[in-house]
């Protein structure tokens, strides 16, 4: 066995051990920790295939962003788990069956698949050996992609506002600063000139 | 470069994933952040995918669709949670059996 087939089994069994944990654990802070150890060790096989930016970017984005968010609403959320896993056993049967069906129908298709060998490196966007993947990626990222890569940055803008507006809430009985109420004071609303005679209060 | 490891081996890696993926939808009926959460690893098993067929046919436009879908997959996964926040905080729970409350 090469070194890097005995690496892709390490980290590939890691991942399906992890997965499985997952959806399994009791705790769902478990499974957050769980999916994080899935996503690193998915940041291997990606590269043990050869796409090292992919690998690294799955690190930073599922690692740093997503797995602590999932983080951050389970511990926030005072939700009572034991009560949400009562159905489980119930739903177990029909979801193994589907699950068993659909597993023997994929690995049907990925067993039977045939590529034909003219097919390696006739492709779009043949890799070129010579420069490193991130390069590789960057240049065609920002040229011939540059409107998907813009739609992406769109879709992520559209998400970042919609998560603000739907969370943010006004409390009734807190103070705030209200700029636009602030600015718009002018002398006539602001100041008030009373004529105060002597030895006497207002 | 020739790729060491055959393309079966991811894509038996990438279903197997995608199967508990399902399964764990099924299993967490009830509890929405374990669904969010196996979306998330059935997103991943695709990009295994994306990822073993642009390096076994040396193509890299797998690799930029795959980055795309990681994009979708942290807008999805933000949406997703501030929704999941709004609904806890109007009815005191998360289990997703009784959505149905938002009709009209």
């Amino acid at each position: 066995m090469t070194l890097p087939l005995f690496f892709f089994y390490l980290f590939s069994t890691i991942v399906i051990a992890s997965a499985l944990m997952v959806i399994a654990s009791r705790n769902p802070v478990h499974s957050v920790l769980f999916l994080i150890l899935a996503f690193v060790n998915a940041a291997g096989i990606f590269m043990l295939a050869g796409a090292e930016f992919l690998a690294l970017i799955l690190i930073v984005v599922y690692v740093g962003a997503v797995a602590v968010l999932f983080l951050f609403v389970v511990m926030m959320l005072d939700v009572d788990f034991g009560e949400l896993r009562r159905g489980m056993l119930q739903y177990m049967p029909v979801g193994a069956l589907i699950g068993i069906i659909l597993l023997l129908e994929l690995l049907l298709v990925a067993g039977a698949a045939y590529l034909v060998p003219e097919a390696a490196g006739s492709g779009a966007l043949p890799i070129d050996g010579g420069i490193e993947n991130t390069r590789a990626l960057g240049l065609v990222l920002y040229t011939r992609y540059i409107y998907l890569f813009q739609a992406s940055g769109l879709i992520l803008l559209v998400a970042m506002i919609g998560a603000i507006v739907l969370t943010l809430r006004h409390k009734p009985n807190v103070k705030r600063q209200d700029v636009a109420k602030q600015t718009a004071r002018n002398k006539a609303t602001g100041v008030e000139v009373v004529k105060v005679e002597s030895g006497k209060g207002l | 470069m020739t790729p060491v490891i055959g393309l079966g081996h991811f894509l038996t890696v990438a279903a197997i994933l995608f199967t508990i993926g399902v399964f764990g939808i099924f299993l967490n009926r009830k509890n929405i952040i374990i669904i969010l959460m196996s979306v998330e690893l059935i997103l991943l098993a695709v990009n295994i995918n994306f990822v073993a067929f642009s390096a076994h046919l040396q193509d890299l436009v797998g690799q930029v669709f795959a980055l795309l879908i990681l994009t979708v997959a942290a807008a999805e996964a933000a949406i997703g949670l501030a929704i999941l926040v709004i609904f806890f905080r109007n009815r005191g729970s998360i289990a997703v059996d009784d959505v149905n409350m938002m009709k009209g």
